[in-house]
């Protein structure tokens, strides 16, 4: 135990000095979430209020053979623009990116409506530019919506109820509350709390053996009469500490900063007030001792400090590989689910932010299961600091 | 006391030590003198327990290397070939922290850990972070930090490589000290005119073999040669016409 501390003690001072260490552990890691959380969230936000209330520019060609099409659009809050000459122009400028949308209504428009025979309007877009799609769908709606109008005032004409056009009557009931809403943007919140966690940590992982062996410091430490596993115990439970600390700033740091975004616009409330920060630490804290024992296992394979750096890197990107496929697949959390470190501290994350109620069992697997892997973890990388190999 | 027998040690197809065998006694320094690849440094870390000899065995006060290298270690302060420091923490706080692992009781550590700042003359620098410290300062300190558990048996495997004249010097001092107390000194160099200075036990090493263990008049005697450097380059020509 003696030795233990002593080496714990030490990493924590030694790593508190190091400017690297800080960086990653108290600046990069708690803020890179954040603040690419606030950029999305603000972009998704523009994009989804923009939608009805501006006016559209709209270019139509051949206005004037159908005057009552045009005055419907300009009451649907579209302004209608002179387009190019002819058809072939606009395909040109649609392709090449001039227009996003272009109409082009033929001279046998009105002929066509007044015989009743369909008549044909052209929506010229490209389907492969993104941002053309939503003006494209609200000129397509609003065209719709007309001839929407001119069926039901046919019918009617004719002693025809409209509704005979409408056999079923679809209504969707959505049963997802306000922070259920938010829950699938927030639910990538879980990977950045395991980002920055694990950033927090990496220094130390890599420095346990890569760093030492590099400074020629790890020879003399061997030579000390005490056990290899205290000394690769001490070093885990320091990394460990950095992640806990680096992992609540973040928790901390999200609780200020969603105050202002914009989520209510999105119809979100997110629950993330100073019960859910300390609660969401609780579960993601264990996951702590997985990722220190990981990357030192990681670390322990590499000849230098770079090259631990990039094998640990990817052990960065590890946590992610479950929680997206989840997240594709839509699984519901489930007991044998939370056997898996990081997916079960999403998947429980998740529900926090929902606001549901925590199953004591989903919570009692995902720590124990995850301390028992981080444990075993540990296990291996006490065996590996055995080798005689490990000199290098 | 250190005691040697018979030890054979191999890395995949290399042989590094083949059958060395000696005795380093209390109130002696004693050298390991070889060249480049001889097997010094295998030697000297199969003694403090961070390789396992293929066979043959070792032993420290009588203390098995093999068996109970927690024990061994304990009886040993050593100083390995390139060894560093945490550059973040000062020369105090890197012999405090050696001082904490080898169990000494607490209150005796602030102490321990004065006496051998003063013992190696690094007063000056003591409460610097290490980070930039000269080859002969971070030397001192890794030696202080070996030192400071006040150990019978000092291993020091080329101790004054990178070493200017005058940190040679005080080294030289340091080790003479170290045999006034009466501690057993073992080290390792290739450098024939330290070994010659110092030692009052010369064990030569060439091809994983000892070439020939004796006092500097010794070998000077059995090869025939009056010069000390001849001796050796004899002393290494029989062993290697021989295996």
């Amino acid at each position: 135990m003696n030795t233990i501390s002593s080496v714990f003690i030490k990493e924590v001072v030694d790593n508190f000095r190091d400017r690297r260490t800080l960086m990653s552990a108290l600046l990069m890691g708690p803020l890179f979430g954040p603040i690419l959380f606030a950029f999305v969230i603000n972009l998704s936000v523009k994009q989804s209020l923009s939608d009805a209330s501006e006016p559209l520019d709209l270019p139509v060609i051949g206005r004037e053979h159908a005057p009552n099409v045009i005055a419907f659009l300009e009451s649907k809050n579209i302004n209608i623009v002179d387009g190019p000459g002819s058809r072939e122009e606009a395909i040109n400028a649609v392709s090449n990116g001039e227009h996003d949308v272009v109409i082009v209504i033929p001279e046998s428009f009105g002929k066509n409506l007044a015989e009743m025979i369909p008549a044909t309007v052209e929506v010229i877009t490209d389907q492969a530019n993104t941002q053309a799609e939503r003006e494209t769908r609200r000129a397509t709606r609003a065209l719709q919506e007309y001839g929407q109008e001119l069926a039901v005032m046919r019918l009617s004409l004719r002693g025809v109820s409209p509704l005979v056009m409408r056999p079923l009557n679809i209504d969707e009931v959505d049963v997802s509350t306000p922070s259920g809403r938010s829950a699938i943007l927030l639910g990538m919140l879980s990977y950045f709390f395991i980002f920055a966690l694990l950033t927090g940590g990496m220094n130390l992982a890599i420095d346990a053996t890569a760093g030492e062996r590099e400074r020629g410091s790890l020879e003399p430490l061997l030579c000390l009469p005490v056990k290899r596993d205290h000394l690769i115990f001490g070093k885990i439970l320091a990394a460990c500490l950095f992640m806990a600390i680096s992992l609540s700033l973040s928790l901390t740091c999200f609780h200020f900063t969603l105050k202002f975004m914009p989520l209510q616009e999105l119809g979100m409330t997110p629950n993330f007030g100073p019960q859910v920060v300390v609660t969401a630490f609780l579960l993601l804290v264990p996951f702590a001792l997985v990722g220190a024992s990981l990357m030192t296992l990681v670390a322990s394979f590499t000849k230098s400090f770079k090259e631990a750096q990039t094998w640990v890197s990817v052990v960065l990107l590890a946590p992610t590989m479950p929680i997206l496929i989840v997240s594709i697949l839509m699984v519901r959390p489930s007991t044998a689910l939370m056997f898996v470190p990081s997916l079960s501290q999403h998947l429980l994350l998740v529900g926090l932010i929902k606001n549901e109620a925590l199953n004591p069992l989903h919570v009692a697997v995902s720590v124990g299961g995850t301390l028992i892997i981080g444990g075993l973890l540990t296990w291996i990388c006490a065996r590996l600091y055995r080798r005689e190999g490990l000199l290098g | 006391m250190i005691k040697v027998a018979d030890l054979y040690k191999s890395f995949g197809e290399v042989k590094a030590v083949q059958g060395i065998s000696f005795e380093a006694d209390d109130g002696k320094i004693t050298g390991l003198l070889g060249p480049n690849g001889a097997g010094k440094s295998t030697t000297l870390r199969i003694l403090y327990t961070v390789l396992k000899p293929d066979s043959g065995s070792a032993f420290i006060d009588g203390v098995d290397v093999i068996n109970d290298s927690l024990g061994a270690r304990r009886r040993i302060g050593t100083l390995p070939h390139g060894s560093g420091l945490y550059p973040h923490l000062s020369a105090r706080e890197n012999i405090a922290y050696y001082a904490r692992l080898y169990e000494m009781p607490r209150d005796t550590i602030d102490a321990a850990v004065q006496t051998v700042i003063d013992q190696l003359d690094i007063n000056d620098f003591a409460d610097r972070r290490t980070k930039g410290f000269s080859q002969g300062q971070k030397t001192k300190v890794s030696l202080a930090r070996s030192l400071v558990h006040g150990p019978q048996n000092i291993i020091l495997d080329e101790p004054s490589n990178g070493l200017d004249v005058m940190a040679t010097r005080s080294l030289r001092e340091l080790i003479r000290e170290l045999k006034r107390a009466g501690k057993c000194v073992l080290f390792s160099s290739h450098v024939m005119q330290e070994v010659a200075a110092l030692c009052d036990e010369i064990v030569i090493i060439a091809a994983g073999q000892v070439a020939m263990q004796d006092t500097a008049d010794g070998i000077r005697n059995a090869t025939g040669c009056d010069d000390l450097e001849d001796a050796f380059v004899k002393a290494i020509e029989m062993v290697e016409t021989t295996s």
